[in-house]
């Protein structure tokens, strides 16, 4: 089976999806979906850990939240609105984060995603615990009612199957190839004359945006904007579905998603309910220990030995 | 005299007060941090959820085995050590020649399960642990109400942090310490342990966490969650101080604890955020941070 077929045999699945599962369920896996994809971007294929990027989720659900809430917008137009805040958030603090490296990359970003979780927990607009509850989700174009929920699935697949293949695009251009090249080596993509923190700086803002318009989606589908999309939590959970289906991969991340959303889904009902975070936990352990190309990986490896 | 210049100063040094206590925390906190990067080169992101574990420890002692605060202050710090010297032992190391990152996202993970573990065991709400009889009280002082046991606090920590500091820059198994940092292959060739001391000086720097957090036990509420948000605030004192030196990481701290205090006086709407301002601050002018030996 080449890769066209199997990318076709994926696409017809999903457009089949809702006549099994649950459409919210497949919504959120969507999104989710696409903000680990956005994340891989930078982690997988540039080698950036962003341990704050919850921040560009929830802003793009606040801005959207609040704009669809208090004034007559359409959701595209939202939409474009939360996008736009949250590669700005990312142009400034992408400037301030790749200044550093490695593991001080990571404890920047999580840092400024703190500074902008206290900036939403005490701004007006924002409802503060509370959160923006009873986001309508308005009619796309004006002309398409979003409020049901089948429209609204494949509405959210299209936002899905763009911003996937922003990413594949990303990844397999010219660009995506220097990118890679800053992973792999840094100092020998410096010297060949690459500005290597222009290129990060670059991705950092790709990813961002991306991160923003699932947050924005999310907020439509949910109809609700609240701390937890801001929360270092929702950072650690982006960073667990992307390891969890395999880092750097295309199709990891997507995996990776609807695993941890699946199986959060089924901890919520049953009787390890108040063990969620327990058992991430133990997933990122696992995964760290034994399990480091993730599922995608794994597969692929299984893959080539066997035929 | 209470006013000067329009400043209230009772508000004032309370503030400073409260200031310098969390600076002794981050002080704390940032040491254990700084001292394990140094030999391991991975960022403990289960610190905080140690911290949480050595107040939950003491609050344990006193309330199953009727181990008062001393006992506690005593045997805390060993217990929650043995318990970082076993994770070191059969968690990291199996992973100590893989990218740094994969160290990391462990710790993370590991703190995950505790901070979910305690939620469930305790709840998110929090347990009140008395002060001890001994530090009840305090003193008055021209400017000020000074509560004994958070003098204790402020002495016990700069104690510690300075005992370290002479432990590490100025004695032969500091000596060993730091060879070990610069070149742990050179140091095995002399018939050093090398992994020993890792395990070592993971076991001690998770345990300074502990003590941090018995230490934070009567004053702060103990709850699951007092581990994770501590944490982060450290982490922008780390970036903001750099982990190049052990006495680096202790000024930092205590100053960001200072500086805190005093934006809580001043304008108390930044006091939550005016740590990560400050690191946003460094960043834009000096990006390999205050004491930072890198590029």
């Amino acid at each position: 089976m080449n890769n066209k077929t199997l990318n076709f045999s994926i696409l017809a699945l999903a457009l089949a999806a809702p006549l099994v599962l649950y459409p919210v369920f497949l919504m959120k896996v969507l999104c989710f979906a696409l903000f680990a994809c956005a994340f891989n971007l930078l982690l997988g294929f540039v080698g950036l850990l962003s341990f704050g990027h919850a921040i560009f989720l929830g802003s793009g659900a606040y801005i959207t939240g609040h704009l669809m809430l208090n004034y007559s917008i359409t959701p595209e137009v939202g939409i474009l609105a939360g996008v736009g805040a949250s590669a700005l958030i990312g142009l400034i603090y992408g400037k301030l984060a790749v200044k550093r490296e490695g593991i001080y990359f990571a404890m920047v970003t999580l840092a400024l995603a703190q500074l902008m979780f206290f900036f939403y927990l005490q701004a007006p607009f924002t409802g503060g615990e509370d959160g923006l509850q009873g986001v309508p989700r308005g009619f796309l174009f004006g002309l398409i009612d979003l409020s049901d929920n089948l429209t609204m699935y494949y509405f959210v697949l299209a936002i899905f199957i763009a911003g996937f293949l922003l990413i594949y695009r990303t990844i397999h251009s010219p660009f995506g190839q220097v990118l890679k090249a800053i992973r792999e080596n840094e100092a020998r993509a410096i010297s060949l004359g690459y500005k290597v923190n222009n290129y990060k700086l670059q991705a950092f803002v790709i990813s961002a945006a991306l991160a923003g318009l699932a947050g924005s989606t999310k907020a439509l589908v949910f109809q609700l904007a609240s701390l937890n999309d801001v929360h270092w939590f929702m950072s650690g959970e982006v960073v667990l579905m992307t390891l969890l289906g395999g880092m750097g991969t295309i199709w990891g991340p997507v995996l990776g998603a609807g695993t941890i959303v699946g199986l959060q889904n089924f901890l919520a009902s049953g009787p390890l309910a108040n063990y969620i975070h327990v058992v991430m936990g133990v997933v990122f352990v696992v995964c760290v220990l034994a399990f480091r190309q993730g599922l995608v990986g794994e597969l692929q490896k299984l893959v080539r030995k066997n035929f | 005299m209470a006013e000067f210049l329009g400043i209230n100063l009772f508000g004032l040094f309370g503030q400073l007060l409260v200031g310098l206590i969390n600076g002794s925390f981050y002080a704390l906190l940032a040491l254990g941090l700084a001292i394990i990067f140094g030999l391991l080169k991975i960022i403990n992101f289960s610190q905080g959820a140690l911290y949480m574990l050595g107040a939950f420890a003491a609050w344990m002692a006193l309330e199953y085995l009727q181990l008062n605060y001393w006992y506690a202050l005593f045997l805390v710090p060993i217990v929650v050590g043995i318990f970082g010297i076993l994770l070191e032992r059969f968690l990291i190391r199996p992973i100590a020649n893989e990218d740094h990152l994969y160290s990391l996202l462990l710790t993370f993970g590991i703190a995950l399960i505790l901070q979910g573990l305690f939620t469930d065991w305790y709840g998110s709400s929090g347990l009140p642990y008395a002060i001890p009889e001994e530090l009840k009280g305090g003193t008055r002082l021209p400017f000020m109400y000074l509560p004994n046991y958070r003098a204790w606090i402020i002495v016990c920590s700069l104690a510690v942090c300075a005992l370290t500091w002479f432990m590490i820059e100025k004695t032969k198994l500091g000596a060993y310490l730091r060879a070990g940092t610069e070149n742990p292959q050179l140091m095995q060739a002399f018939g050093i342990n090398v992994p020993l001391i890792v395990t070592l000086t993971y076991g001690f720097g998770v345990g300074l966490a502990g003590l941090a957090g018995v230490l934070a036990a009567p004053v702060y509420s103990v709850s699951p969650e007092m581990g994770s948000s501590i944490l982060i605030v450290v982490f922008a004192i780390v970036v903001i101080g750099g982990m190049g030196s052990i006495g680096g990481a202790i000024l930092t701290g205590l100053a960001m604890g200072i500086v805190e205090g005093l934006t809580k006086y001043f304008y108390p709407e930044a006091s939550n955020t005016v740590i990560f301002l400050v690191m946003v601050l460094v960043l834009l002018t000096k990006p390999a941070g205050l004491f930072g030996k890198e590029a």
